[in-house]
């Protein structure tokens, strides 16, 4: 019978959608603190194409990889809710500051540790960076080919996946042998919710920086449920080029960051009432700016 | 050597409007940088493009015309890309933030070691001071873009890396003629040198592409709805008023997202940048990622309940009030006055 091993990438995004009026501080900077932590969106679309492959391979393994701080390994455990048998969470300082070049050359570098893969998924792009970058460059530095945009998998085996790809003015199905990355589309299925009894099992799962931190025994914890663990990666336990990581490894650079002040213009403010929408509309028509 | 370089991208045989626009930004750039402009066009079948491209300022034309650059799959198009800029070495390369551009361009940066910025709204010349080693860098391509789902811009340099890769989405740069009498030095590169037999790994099986019933671009009016619209239904009042005078209906992202009307329909750095002769934003309260795809329209007017709103700062109208009892209004007046 098949099975597939398969690695989902996914990112923990502040949630630039529902960004309100007390998001930017009185400086002009962004106020994270109060934006909430989510799962990016498309990641999670790229995490039920995986459970899918999953449901039809029940054999299939699917790991989560994330880079970023402690608390994403928040994501993690949405993960496993779902479905996910592993998750790994590649965190440490010297990858501060990565742009999205050195974003996936640790990436890559946590995936060769990993090293035995058919298949990896991840999302388009990320909500607070929307740059589309991350995936097809993890599949240039691990010399695989990339099929980005999918909308579904239409089929796999050992042999070959069929995807079909979601384009700007149309649809393109392709195959491709394995091992193949992937990028989900936004407008692929969503993911399904969190399982109950999976819920309950690996709510407590967390890693091992984390039990040592509330003080808990977490060699007993460790030992005695495996799958309460998160596995945490820093630079140690990859094997990289260190040049190549964090701000140092990064070849764009922020030289700045504005508030935006567009132009502002003078302007007519009128109410809804009849007769002023009715003289705005006799304006605009006489004007020969509408009509 | 060191010039300012543009992917053309190929749309169903038709060199694709953002290409066009880029090479306008680029013939600029290229001015500024006193070095030439060329122009990448990988294909079958490209007799003749160069009287297409060189009017708008292209010095030399890298043409790749093999049965296996079309129609685009990646790995074909990144290895003659990469071997391209290995022996030229251009200091600038600019592509569309297109479903093309945005698949070739990270695998192009991640093979070469440079930086790609995605989904620019400026691209300007200027110089930065690195402090701490006091070392001074001239002509540095300043990639401008809304960043934190827009709610800042950033301006991002690649002071070592070269070429300074940038993408940009469709309309965000103008189209101009250049010279219609301008040379153009037509280079034809035999593409079998750079591929690579794992190049043909992914093969297209089935392609439905359809010529897009929906352009917002070029609408002299555009009827644009925030999320604040509220569901599918509420935007027929819209379209209703888009009819009636002759425009079409836009739409912000949290818009789109909700799936209240097509993608193609976005305006905002993420979408389509438009310039109409009349905006008319409903219930739109203006972050920065939309504003920057439609602040250039001539006339812009902002139905919103909220006073506050930060789009009523560039509106040239201001109606107070809620969408659903504005819009109606709008069409009942027009109809009248215009008898």
């Amino acid at each position: 019978m098949n099975a597939f091993k398969i690695i989902v990438l996914a990112k923990q995004v502040p949630d630039t959608r529902n960004v309100g009026k007390d998001a930017m501080k009185a400086d002009g900077t962004v106020n994270r603190a109060v934006l909430p932590a989510i799962f990016n969106p498309e990641d999670l679309h790229a995490l039920e194409q995986a459970l899918r492959i999953k449901d039809q391979f029940p054999e299939s393994i699917i790991t989560l990889l994330t880079m970023g701080p402690v608390r994403a390994a928040e994501i993690l455990r949405e993960g496993f809710y779902r479905g996910a048998d592993d998750g790994i969470l590649l965190t440490d300082r010297a990858f501060a500051g990565s742009d999205t070049l050195a974003t996936s050359y640790s990436l890559s570098c946590a995936i060769k540790k990993i090293k035995d893969f058919d298949i990896i998924i991840c999302g388009r792009q990320a909500i607070d960076g929307d740059t589309a970058q991350v995936g097809p460059q993890v599949a240039e530095k691990l010399h695989i080919p990339q099929i980005t945009y999918c909308e579904e998998i239409q089929a796999i085996d050992k042999k070959k996946i069929t995807v079909k790809r979601r384009l700007e003015r149309g649809v393109e199905v392709v195959e491709c042998a394995l091992p193949v990355l992937i990028t989900v589309n936004n407008s692929a299925p969503h993911c399904r919710p969190r399982n109950a009894k999976r819920l309950m099992k690996f709510k407590h799962a967390t890693t091992m920086s984390k039990h040592q931190e509330t003080g808990g025994d977490y060699l007993a914890t460790e030992n005695a449920n495996t799958h309460l663990s998160i596995k945490e990666w820093g630079i140690s336990n990859i094997d990289c080029e260190h040049v190549q990581l964090g701000l140092a490894g990064s070849p764009t650079k922020v030289k700045k960051v504005d508030n935006i002040v567009f132009q502002s213009k003078e302007s007519k403010r009128i109410d809804d009432f009849d007769e002023d929408i009715s003289l705005l509309m006799k304006e605009l028509i006489d004007s020969h700016i509408i009509g | 050597m060191n010039n300012v370089s543009v992917y053309c991208e190929l749309e169903e045989g038709k060199i694709a409007d953002v290409s066009f626009e880029l090479l306008s930004k680029g013939r600029t750039l290229a001015n500024q940088l006193n070095c030439k402009l060329e122009a990448y066009l990988f294909g079958h079948k490209l007799d003749g493009f160069e009287k297409e491209l060189a009017p708008y300022g292209v010095d030399i034309l890298y043409k790749a015309d093999d049965a296996h650059l079309s129609p685009y799959t990646t790995l074909p198009h990144t290895s003659v890309m990469v071997g391209l800029f290995k022996e030229n070495k251009p200091q600038v390369a600019l592509m569309g933030a297109t479903t093309i551009g945005r698949d070739l361009g990270p695998r192009v940066s991640s093979a070469l070691g440079s930086g790609l910025t995605a989904d620019c709204t400026e691209l300007e010349i200027g110089e930065h001071e690195e402090k701490k080693e006091k070392k001074i860098y001239n002509n540095l391509l300043y990639q401008i873009r809304p960043a934190f789902g827009g709610n800042i811009i950033a301006t991002i340099i690649n002071p070592d890396c070269r070429p300074q890769m940038a993408t940009v989405r469709e309309g965000v740069m103008k189209k101009v003629i250049y010279d219609l009498k301008h040379k153009c030095e037509v280079v034809n590169v035999d593409a079998k040198k750079y591929f690579d037999e794992t190049d043909f790994a992914v093969k297209i099986i089935e392609r439905h592409i359809e010529e897009s019933k929906i352009n917002i671009k070029n609408s002299p009016v555009i009827v644009s709805g925030g999320f604040g619209v509220g569901s599918k239904e509420n935007f027929q009042l819209l379209h209703r008023l888009a009819n009636l005078l002759g425009g079409e209906v836009g739409a912000t992202r949290a818009a789109v997202d909700a799936g209240f009307v097509e993608h193609e329909r976005q305006v905002g750095q993420t979408g389509v940048t438009v310039r109409p002769k009349v905006y008319i934003a409903c219930g739109i309260s203006g972050q920065i990622q939309h504003l920057a795809g439609m602040q250039e329209s001539s006339i812009i007017i902002s139905i919103n309940n909220d006073a506050n709103a930060p789009i009523n700062k560039i509106a040239n109208y201001v109606i107070n009030g809620k969408v659903e009892n504005v819009v109606p209004k709008m069409i009942k007046y027009f109809k009248e006055n215009s008898k």
